[in-house]
């Protein structure tokens, strides 16, 4: 049998996609954004939950060694269970400010919310109709982003954090 | 006992592939020309076999059994009759029953009609159809077992999703089957050409009604899904190039490009190696979509749920049915001489054959490229509708001009004067093109040139018929109608698509928005307890703005229980020149609804001429033999 | 003289259209190249979660500014990655996908016109 070159490259063609099936089997397959680890924090401009003309901008979050967003709303049942890791997080002596970000909510529900649960937050934004999640490119609730003084991403949780994840917090603010 | 009677005859089906290639390939070494009776029973058998093992299935969930994990996990009491018994083929082990049921049974088919043809040709084609069947086989009873049972016995079955449950899906699946897995029987039968020498003429007949049955049975099963889409998924879209419609897609332009090279190769004795190029690659083209699309490797809107194994299973099977036919096909290629005047029709079919090749490949680059991107630099992008009809569509206006003058052209070689009268019909087109463009609104040029194009096939076909009726040859009707709905079906996306009305906005009850040609009022909701549901409707009031005719659109979100699903029904009024469409949707914790919308022109004729396309090729299956 | 009047004819017909081209963006069409993230295999456009509520909402927001469809896709990709347009950009990593089906044409092309050629060859022999 006289081996020609078409018929090398069609074999080898053969193999390459049948490679590329094989290993596309083991890669994950839902999306994340985890991807935009690395990216910088920019322009956006939260008003206080209950003062609105007190705010926080980027600039505010420069001060900070580290700085934990948490987007969150009392009408979401996994953010009761995260919230105890925030309240542990706040009382800590780590390096590290909480902002807590108020999603598609009510002032009185999340007040309520706060109270019952505690408030770990060192300022609370309010996101009435979501528009600044996406800013911080958001997509489900809870989701939590952790940052540095240079406003990069650093770590992002998508869904409610959890012992492990808790655990990685504290060793990135080291 | 369901399951132990479904593996017993499951098993005998095994055992039978066995002996049929056994007793085949013994056979192969008897000079005498008729194969041999035995083979024959054993077929039989076979069928009979498999056969009555669906209908086991289909009993088990006529009757509810939930014995059976399968009846379980996809059927329910309440379920409808009907859609009980769709129920079989709805899931992963029921539609893989079905793909067996479908290879034998052509298997079957192709020995007994074929009785005139070679004897060695034969007997290979069995062979190689009952390795696949054996492929499939082992992949049924060792992971995807239908007749699996389980102990104890719930009483309840899980399967009530109600998208499943509508007449359209409940028949697209067997549709798309005789198409998809009908072209293994040609897959088989090209094996056994290069390897019984059995070419030319004598093999395009042997498989030309199997390859049309196919192409048939693709196109019509293609089309049901469209419009169950359309109808049940509620974005008012019938393509959306999802995996799973790209799949079925990549067949058929294989099975049409082969469609019509078997032509030439019947008519002219040339492009044999080509042709077994496209068996080939169709079947292998359906085995990979169904990896593609059952292993969780892409996802979907309607993927199956998914299991790594099965898509280990199957790409280690398909792997190997790629390599056996390069292997034999780099053995038994012989050079050809080709003779083809560039004025002939051999060109066009070509031509044709090259127009599919092109679509073919961007479909499935573009499937498989957000893959390749991901395993081998890690990132994750979309190829989505922009990319397909960016690169397809231009490419179509030529597709069309060639579709419209190609069988003008004789056999051979042709007069100068089909050019004259083609160019005379475009500028009838033209002419037609800008009274549709200066009387009903403005467009791009790019859509100025699809607009001409298929007016110029539409025009083309319409004349031939005119011819046909005048000399009743009735070889040319099968290609003239299937061509004629090929432009209008093309025509009418584009008037669809240029002059639909579409709206997306939130209103509350009692609301009222007024866009730019209609008068949307909210008038109220009712709640109503369905059989399995509870529906909140909307009782919408549409006003036309230019006629103020009044119409009543009412829409519905259902609520279904165990495991709560809501489900939006698109309320959809159709009519000759045009489908009025509107779904609801609940904000999430608001009084407000998200409302989309449409009025699509001619909306009925993109079916009804998708649908001609389709008749056009079971005309040509009802010619009789000696006008063929 | 036949000829010219021909060809403006042609020139009438097939060019004139060309003047005229609605640019205003619109909303639906990008809503339509959007991928909503938290669904299986939907646009933004057809999808009714919560994310595609919020979506459509920054959108209508960015377009009243003034925003171009570009610069809209470009602030998506840079908070959610290329994964949330469906129309591929056209990137170094990208050039492949959109090359490859030409190519494959023209290659094509090329095989039929060889054989065509290789035809008259056979016939002059």
């Amino acid at each position: 049998m006289k081996i020609s070159f078409t018929k090398i490259i069609i074999l080898s063609f053969a193999i390459f996609i049948l490679g590329i099936f094989w290993q596309g089997l083991k890669t994950n397959k839902n999306y994340d954004t985890k991807n935009l680890v690395g990216s910088k924090i920019s322009n956006f401009q939260l008003s206080e939950i209950n003062n609105h003309q007190q705010y926080i901008s980027e600039e505010n979050l420069k001060k900070n060694n580290y700085t934990l967003i948490n987007f969150f709303a009392s009408w979401c049942a996994p953010c009761r269970t995260e919230h105890k890791y925030l309240l542990n997080l706040s009382n800590s002596k780590k390096e590290i400010k909480i902002i807590g970000i108020n999603f598609k909510d009510k002032k009185i529900n999340a007040n309520n919310f706060l109270s019952e649960l505690g408030n770990p937050y060192d300022f609370v934004g309010k996101d009435i109709d979501g528009k600044t999640s996406i800013l911080f490119g958001i997509y489900g609730i809870p989701e939590s982003i952790l940052i540095n003084n240079e406003l990069i991403v650093i770590k992002k949780i998508i869904g409610p954090i959890d012992e492990i994840q808790f655990n990685e917090i504290l060793k990135l603010i080291q | 006992m369901l399951s132990n009677i479904g593996i017993s005859l499951l098993v005998l089906v095994l055992i039978l592939s066995f002996l049929i290639i056994y007793n085949a390939s013994l056979d192969l070494k008897i000079s005498s020309q008729s194969v041999k009776k035995n083979i024959y029973k054993l077929s039989l058998f076979q069928i009979t076999f498999i056969i009555l093992s669906f209908f086991t299935l289909i009993i088990g969930f006529i009757n509810s059994d939930f014995s059976l994990i399968n009846v379980y996990e996809n059927s329910h009491t309440a379920k409808p009759l009907f859609y009980k018994i769709a129920g079989t083929w709805g899931n992963h082990e029921g539609s893989l029953l079905l793909w067996v049921n479908i290879l034998v049974i052509f298997s079957y088919l192709f020995l007994v009609f074929n009785r005139n043809h070679d004897k060695k040709f034969r007997l290979y084609t069995l062979i190689f159809q009952n390795i696949l069947i054996l492929g499939f086989l082992f992949f049924l009873l060792l992971n995807s077992n239908p007749f699996n049972s389980i102990y104890p016995i719930p009483l309840e079955g899980l399967g009530l999703n109600p998208i499943l449950q509508d007449p359209a899906l409940a028949i697209h699946p067997p549709l798309l089957y005789v198409g998809f897995v009908g072209c293994s029987i040609y897959f088989s039968a090209a094996m056994a050409s290069l390897l019984s020498d059995y070419g030319g003429k004598l093999f395009a007949q042997s498989i030309k009604t199997w390859v049309k049955i196919s192409w048939c049975f693709q196109t019509l099963g293609i089309i049901v899904g469209s419009i169950w889409a359309y109808y049940e998924l509620g974005w008012g879209g019938f393509w959306f190039w999802d995996p799973v419609e790209n799949a079925s897609l990549l067949p058929w332009f294989a099975i049409t490009a082969l469609m019509h090279s078997l032509i030439v190769l019947e008519k002219r004795n040339t492009l044999y190696a080509w042709a077994i190029i496209l068996c080939l690659l169709t079947f292998i083209l359906s085995v990979t979509g169904t990896f593609l699309v059952r292993s969780g490797i892409l996802n979907s809107v309607h993927t199956f749920a998914s299991d790594p194994s099965r898509g280990i299973y199957i790409l280690s099977f398909l792997s190997f049915m790629i390599f056996s036919a390069l292997t034999i096909f780099f053995k038994k290629y012989k050079k050809e001489n080709y003779n083809f005047n560039l004025k002939s029709k051999e060109i066009f079919i070509l031509a044709n054959n090259w127009f599919m090749a092109f679509f073919l490949v961007t479909v499935l680059i573009g499937m498989l490229y957000p893959i390749f991107l991901d395993v081998l630099i890690n990132e994750k992008i979309s190829v989505g509708p922009p990319f397909f009809n960016i690169v397809i569509i231009p490419l179509v206006i030529p597709f069309m001009i060639l579709m419209a003058v190609g069988p003008k052209f004789g056999w051979i070689k042709s007069k100068n004067k089909i050019f004259y009268k083609a160019l005379f019909l475009i500028l009838v087109a033209g002419v037609i093109n800008l009274f549709i463009f200066y009387f009903f609104g403005k467009y791009s040029l790019l859509s100025n040139l699809i607009f001409i194009a298929a007016i110029f096939l539409i025009l083309h076909s319409l004349l031939d018929f005119k011819n046909f009726i005048n000399n009743k040859n009735k070889l040319e009707l099968p290609r003239i109608i299937s061509h004629l709905g090929f432009g209008l079906l093309v025509f009418f996306i584009g008037i669809n698509h240029q002059f639909s009305l579409e709206e997306d906005f939130n209103l509350k009850v009692g609301e009222v928005k007024k866009t730019s040609a209609y008068v949307i009022d909210f008038e109220d909701i009712s709640i109503e307890e369905g059989k399995n549901y509870k529906a909140i409707i909307g009782n919408f009031k549409l006003t036309n703005l230019k006629n103020n005719i009044v119409q009543y659109l009412n829409p519905e979100i259902r609520i279904y229980p165990n495991p709560e699903t809501l489900t939006y029904e698109a309320a959809i009024k159709t009519k000759i020149n045009s489908d009025l469409y509107l779904t609801m949707s609940n904000v999430s914790r608001s009084e407000y609804y998200n409302i989309k919308f449409q009025k699509k022109p001619f909306m009925i004729w993109i079916w009804i001429s998708a649908l001609m396309i389709t008749f056009g090729g079971f005309v040509q299956l009802t010619l009789k033999k000696n006008e063929n | 003289m036949n000829l010219k009047i021909f060809f403006s004819i042609i020139y009438f017909l097939f060019l004139a259209p060309l003047y005229s081209s609605d640019e205003r963006i619109k909303l639906l069409e990008i809503y339509k190249n959007l991928r909503c993230l938290v669904c299986q295999g939907q646009s933004i456009a057809d999808s009714n979660s919560d994310f595609a509520a919020t979506i459509k909402l920054v959108v209508q927001d960015q377009v009243n500014e003034g925003k171009t469809k570009d610069e809209i896709y470009n602030f998506l990709i840079s908070k959610y990655g290329e994964w949330i347009v469906y129309q591929p950009t056209f990137s170094k990593s990208n050039l492949l996908l959109w090359i490859l089906p030409y190519f494959i044409f023209i290659v094509g092309g090329l095989i039929i016109f060889a054989i065509i050629r290789k035809s008259k060859h056979n016939k002059a022999n």
